[in-house]
């Protein structure tokens, strides 16, 4: 999946997201601070001198049509901060946020409801499901609101229910689901407005490891079925790593480090990145182009041939099966070899970056 | 879901009473309406229980009693809740500004009744300290009276402060030692009174006669300096007893104009302070309704009320 | 936060407790060298209410002249009486059949044939008590007030739940409403309003509104964040967003909202028999005007009755609206269906029995029960021979403790009581509280009444300090004992609702016309939630550290006092501020039973024309006293869950 999504976004059109500038500051100094020297500080010293917190500082980043983009971060970090700024549920205090092109901050609240109906939609982290409607009327609540008939929007909510797998749920009661149940309610109810953007505010933190892992698996599949483009907010870096096309890192408000995750695995930024892709098993995120040599003249020349883009992971099996090296082709040349000595090296979990 | 059907079966049965209610046939031919307000004694209900029992039997009214406290029943005349006030214990401020001012009421005689207001001791006070009973000579007293509410001096229990009273004046001016304590209410005073009768505890209070409590325990009256026409002009320097009422009735001026014969008896009422009691027994010691008592009285009394009957 | 930092701001770093030492010592010294100096004694010719007994005067005689004001009075008072009149007719034009049958079908329908046999027969014994009408009459009333505070709460509530600055705003109002006593404001309503039932729900709907606007707001304000932000994110409109979601999720707590403003109607509606309103509560006066406990007894065990009727009704109605009991304990399929119509096919067919067998008439005289001769005896026996004990007791509380205080705060200066005060509060509670206090007490300095709002604060202080005293004991048992809990429960319920005044004649037959007869009915008024909020203290408890605590080798004694009394103490001090605002509730009560002070002024000012001025005043009195009270023991409450907070914060920093 990441190489697939990877293509398309390095096809670069017009991005269906562009964040410029953004910065959300919670207190009283709210709109004393930017484009002071104040806005230098870190965020205990502006706490302590003007009782107000930076939720997000500064922050630009596109997001390609059809790609999964992840937000990555400890809580405090600002990234629910963030991902709330770009519907406005909180008011960002500056910066853009543009949608195709179109600046939300400057939509009237009826527009931003017309585009909160139809264009984006959030699953959340509690679910914020309403406990007094049926699973079909939660579904069916972003319709309704809307203005569509009741057949209509049972009709499309049935559907949605059947494609996270719900079938046969419609009449119950939220409080009558497991926590995995209803997290796929809110994925359906997300799903049912048919959004060009879909939010996900780390939609899995409440789930147990295994249902967690049903779920991610769950977004995967529907990302190849309808093909949405998704920001998807989380603090667990292996989520990120599963699910991301493109990353960011956010810290204290800001963003520490950009990239695809063999990027951030294979090159972290600063120390704050490294610590948290310390523990990440290298030959399941690196590609082959990570960790190849340069060709020597007593290589064989007929070892098995694989693209720059592979897997560490998905090359074993063939290293293993041959005293060759294998070769690494990219665009049709031979950029490199790799043999067992580095694959064993990205295996073990040190080194491996150049 | 459920509340919703809830909901339908109380509007159902709402619309089913309102129809009933609407069928159920209004009251009957009644010669007119009088409204009778309660001052809130007993002797005051004895009264309107007789002349209501009257009204409705005899004349054929529709009588409404409306439980009021004085002053809030001389309101009642301007505004026409109130047309009558059947024991009047001489309020001189409120008659100043009904009768004289706003001429929205005026007397309607007396009711024959003599209110007596005066200080009050148990009598087997006076049977061991038989010179308790002159004012003078409460100051050699005052340390029996003396209660965890009166500090160093005697305690005197002053009443429900609906009613007319000048006892702390009277205290400084006759230089008595003693605390007035207000009991608050009718009620506690009765109370205390009681107690006093049966745990032989001393007790010095204001109070009144008629009431039924004269039937029930035994207590002296303690005599004050006699009262003279205007000795209680200036109430601070008032130095001598309260006057005899002759407790009288009070009528709106619309009532006495339009009530016909029903103004008429009620000005015609006039009765005895043994009349009263008997009836006031009826209704708190013997646990008639006030309608009950009233029956009985005018059962055997015919002689007393056939003369007021228009 | 800001209270307990300002306090760290402007004490050096004293301990507290060091602090309080030290007013004590400076207060004791000051109070020796000025004592019996700068009081200021009681006056009832004073001033100010010469100025509000002129107002009254003017308002008396421009009455009638005014436009505005007769226009606008006689429309509320007409509206007003029409909505009562059309409840009183529905409820008589049920007749008894047809009511008894209705309030059970209601039971069935809501609760179940338990239920439906409580209020079935709950309703019956209003007939069979005698008080068939009177009944009827009260419970028109307490519709009339609850719809009116229905109607002005929930979407003030709704309001409130959506504003912070509006809730902020009436929150001291509302705070004003409920303390102010009831005879306070009667008279001046009956003034405009004129006597009768108009003017008694109105001032009912004064007591009974707030909670109606609290609990709405708080309904609001509980929806779950994630649920508003998840339907906001979803494009919802405002309306949509009160219609679909905060209004259906905030359903139960609004229920529960009006079962509150029941019950304080009901215990309000009582008192307003003083202003000729019908039902019960004119038995209940007139009863108590004949010193006949018997027969307020019946009239107040109609109220209990009622009041249990309404209560069970609204919670169960309420339990069922909430969506976390469906998962738990479904109705069975079709049951509410089969119940309501059962319920409905007899509602009718009682109605018409009523209506057309019976000819709609009164309840049988036949069937008749009644508990006064029994009580009267009871009660007799008791006052005559338990006085002894009862005067110990009251002398023991007079002297011991009600008598030095009292001399304390009237016989010291002014300013020194109102420094110890403005001291005391904000040591407890900080500054905010502290000016609040000041300001509350150089009030009533202005208004004239200080002697006895000190005298009435003794009473407050003490009547307070007793019911904690033995609440908390209670409470501590409750706890500890299912079986004491379940035998103390019904006791509390009636001494919550039975009116007070049923029981104050044989209170001031033992007590005497004193002071602390008036602090007995202000504790049995009180404790009923203090034992609640103390057992539920200790109750909630978790389990985890009781089993920690047990495990380490606890006595049952060191359990109490040094794990569960300290981990209830939030508890505690809620139990504290509910005491006082309940305590300062029965002021006036004790105004008619030999209490003097506040109260009395109260009672005069009601009664008297010339005592109106004084009478309004000390309501004023009574009510800053609350105010003071309640912010010093709630800012008392705060500072001691930050206090907390702070080594907390400070070791993680560490």
């Amino acid at each position: 999946m990441t190489n697939a999504a990877s293509a398309t976004n390095d096809s670069s059109s017009t991005p269906t997201i562009a964040v410029r500038g953004l910065w959300k500051i919670f207190g009283p100094a709210e709109h004393k601070v930017i484009g002071t020297p104040d806005a230098d500080l870190t965020r205990a010293e502006l706490l302590a001198k003007t009782r107000s917190t930076v939720g997000v500082r500064d922050v630009s980043f596109d997001v390609s049509p059809g790609e999964v983009f992840v937000v990555m971060g400890l809580s405090g970090s600002g990234k629910s901060t963030l991902v709330r700024c770009l519907t406005r549920l909180i008011e960002p205090t500056a910066g853009e946020v543009l949608l195709d092109g179109e600046d939300i901050g400057k939509a009237s609240s009826a527009r931003l409801r017309e585009l909160r109906r139809h264009r984006f939609a959030m699953v959340f982290q509690h679910f914020g499901l309403l406990p007094h409607r049926r699973v079909i009327d939660n579904v069916a609540y972003g319709l309704e609101i809307r203005g569509e008939d009741r057949a209509t929007r049972h009709a499309r909510a049935r559907e949605m229910i059947s494609l996270v797998g719900l079938e046969g749920h419609d009449n119950s009661y939220p409080d009558q689901l497991s926590g995995g149940m209803q997290q796929r309610v809110g994925l359906a109810r997300a799903l049912a407005v048919d959004p060009e953007v879909m939010l996900f505010d780390e939609p899995f933190s409440a789930l147990d490891p295994l249902i967690r892992r049903d779920m991610q698996n769950e977004v995967i599949r529907l990302h190849h079925e309808v093909g949405k483009t998704m920001i998807f907010i989380t603090h667990d870096l292996a989520e990120a790593l599963k699910l991301g096309d493109h990353i960011v890192i956010m810290r204290d408000g800001a963003i520490v480090q950009r990239g695809k995750p063999a990027e951030l695995v294979g090159a972290p930024a600063d120390e704050y990145v490294a610590d948290f892709v310390r523990d990440v098993p290298r030959s399941h995120v690196l590609t082959l182009r990570w960790i190849m040599r340069d060709r020597q003249d007593d290589d064989a020349t007929d070892g098995p041939e694989f693209s720059a883009d592979t897997i560490i992971r998905d090359a074993i099996g063939a290293a293993i099966a041959t005293d060759k090296p294998i070769r690494v082709i990219a665009d049709g040349t031979l950029v490199g070899v790799v043999d067992r000595v580095q694959i064993l090296t990205a295996v073990a979990g040190s080194g491996g970056a150049p | 879901m459920n509340i919703g059907r809830l909901g339908r079966l109380v509007a159902g049965v709402t619309t089913i009473g309102l129809i009933l209610a609407a069928c159920t046939p209004a009251g009957s031919g009644s010669k007119g309406t009088v409204n009778i307000a309660i001052n809130p004694w007993v002797g005051y209900e004895a009264n309107a229980a007789v002349v209501a029992y009257l009204l409705e039997n005899e004349l054929g009214y529709t009588v409404v009693k409306k439980d009021l406290k004085e002053d809030v029943s001389w309101q009642g005349f301007e505004t026409g809740e109130v047309d009558v006030i059947i024991e009047n214990w001489g309020h001189p401020d409120l008659e100043k500004i009904y009768i004289d001012e706003k001429k929205v009421a005026e007397v309607a005689g007396t009711t024959g009744n003599v209110g007596i207001i005066g200080w009050y001791v148990p009598k087997w006070m006076v049977d061991e300290n038989p010179d308790i009973v002159d004012s003078a000579n409460l100051n050699k007293y005052a340390d029996l009276f003396k209660t965890s509410e009166s500090g160093d001096l005697g305690q005197f229990l002053g009443s429900d402060p609906s009613y007319v009273q000048y006892d702390e004046a009277l205290m400084t001016n006759l230089g008595l030692n003693f605390k007035v304590v207000f009991s608050g209410s009718e009620t506690a005073s009765v109370e205390a009174m009681k107690q006093a009768d049966a745990q032989k505890t001393p007790l010095l209070l204001y109070f009144w006669d008629p009431h039924w409590i004269h039937a029930v325990a035994d207590y002296v009256q303690v005599n004050l300096p006699a009262y003279t026409d205007g000795c209680d002009a200036d109430l601070e320097k008032v130095a001598c007893a309260y006057p005899e009422y002759a407790l009288n009735k009070v009528i709106s001026t619309k009532f006495a104009k339009e009530g016909g014969d029903a103004a008429t008896l009620v000005k015609n009422f006039t009765w005895t302070n043994a009349d009263q009691n008997l009836v006031s027994d009826y209704i708190t010691n013997q646990g008639m309704t006030a309608d009950a008592a009233a029956a009985k009285w005018v059962a055997d009394n015919e002689a007393v009320w056939k003369a007021w009957i228009p | 936060m800001s209270a307990a930092a300002a306090t760290g701001r402007l004490l050096p770093s004293l301990p507290r407790s060091a602090w309080i030492v030290l007013l004590s010592a400076v207060t004791a010294i000051l109070w020796i060298a000025f004592a019996g100096q700068y009081t200021l004694p009681h006056d009832n010719d004073a001033a100010t209410f010469e100025t509000i007994n002129d107002i009254r005067e003017w308002i008396d005689a421009n009455r009638n002249s005014n436009i505005i004001l007769v226009v606008f009075v006689t429309g509320i008072r007409t509206l007003i009486t029409a909505i009562f009149n059309v409840f009183l007719a529905v409820l008589q034009g049920l007749t008894w059949p047809g009511l008894i049958t209705i309030t059970a079908a209601l039971g069935l329908v809501i609760g179940g044939l338990r239920l439906a046999a409580l209020t079935g027969l709950g309703v019956l014994a209003f007939g069979v008590l005698g008080l068939w009408n009177a009944s009827v009459d009260t419970l028109a009333l307490t519709f009339t007030a609850v719809l009116l505070s229905l109607a002005i709460g929930i979407p003030l509530g709704i309001v409130a739940g959506r504003n912070d600055r509006f809730l902020a705003a009436i929150q001291p109002i509302l705070d004003t409403m409920q303390i102010m006593p009831t005879f306070a404001y009667l008279a001046p309503f009956a003034l405009f309003f004129l006597i009768g039932p108009a003017t008694a729900a109105i001032v009912t709907m004064i007591y009974s509104v707030p909670p109606a606007i609290r609990i709405t707001a708080l309904g609001i304000r509980s929806v779950a964040p994630a649920t508003v932000e998840a339907a906001t994110s979803m494009g919802s409109t405002a309306r949509q967003l009160l219609a679909k979601v905060q209004l259906p999720m905030a359903r139960q707590t609004i229920v529960l909202g009006i079962n509150q403003t029941i019950m304080m109607a009901l215990s309000m509606v009582v008192i307003t028999a003083l202003v000729d309103a019908p039902g019960l509560g004119k038995d209940i006066i007139r009863s108590f005007q004949k010193n006949d406990v018997g027969q307020a007894f019946d009239a107040g065990l109609a109220i209990v009755i009622m009041a249990i009727i309404l209560d069970r009704l609204t919670s169960r109605a309420s339990e069922r609206v909430d969506p976390a009991r469906r998962a738990t304990r479904p109705t069975p399929p079709g049951q509410t269906r089969r119940f309501a119509i059962v319920g409905l096919v007899a509602s009718i067919v009682a109605v018409a029995i009523g209506t057309f067998v019976l000819g709609g008439g009164d309840f049988p005289d036949e069937i008749r029960f009644t508990f006064r001769g029994p009580v009267n005896d009871v009660t007799g026996w008791v006052t005559f021979n338990f006085y002894f004990l009862t005067e110990a007791i009251k002398n023991g509380v007079s002297y011991g403790l009600l008598n030095p205080l009292q001399t304390i705060l009237t016989s010291a200066p002014w300013w020194l009581v109102v420094a110890t005060i403005g001291g005391i509060a904000f040591l407890l509670s900080g500054l905010r509280p502290a000016v609040i206090a000041i300001v509350c007490l150089l009030v009533t300095i202005r208004i004239e009444l200080w002697q006895h709002s000190m005298e009435t604060l003794t009473m407050v202080l003490v009547a307070t300090g007793l019911t904690l005293v033995i609440g908390g004991a209670f409470g501590v048992l409750s706890a500890r004992s299912d079986r004491f809990a379940a035998f103390l429960r019904p006791l509390l319920d009636g001494a919550q609702t039975l009116p007070a005044f049923v029981y104050l004649v044989p209170a001031v037959a033992l007590f005497g016309p004193t002071r602390f007869t008036g602090i007995v009915a202000a504790i049995i008024y009180a404790i009923p939630p203090v034992i609640r909020l103390v057992e539920i203290g200790i109750r909630t408890v978790p389990v985890a550290v009781i089993e920690a605590a047990t495990a380490a080798g606890s006595t049952p004694r060191q359990l109490l006092w040094k794990v569960q009394l300290p981990m209830a103490r939030p508890a505690l001090l809620v139990a504290a501020n509910q005491g006082i605002i309940l305590v300062l509730a029965m002021v006036v009560v004790g105004g008619l039973v030999g209490a003097q002070a506040l109260g009395y002024d109260v009672v005069a000012g009601f009664a008297r024309r010339d005592f109106f001025g004084e009478g309004l005043a000390a309501g004023i009195a009574i009510v800053l006293l609350g105010i003071m009270l309640d912010r010093i023991t709630q800012g008392a409450g705060t500072r001691q869950s930050t206090a907390e907070a702070r080594p907390a914060v400070a070791r993680r920093g560490a």
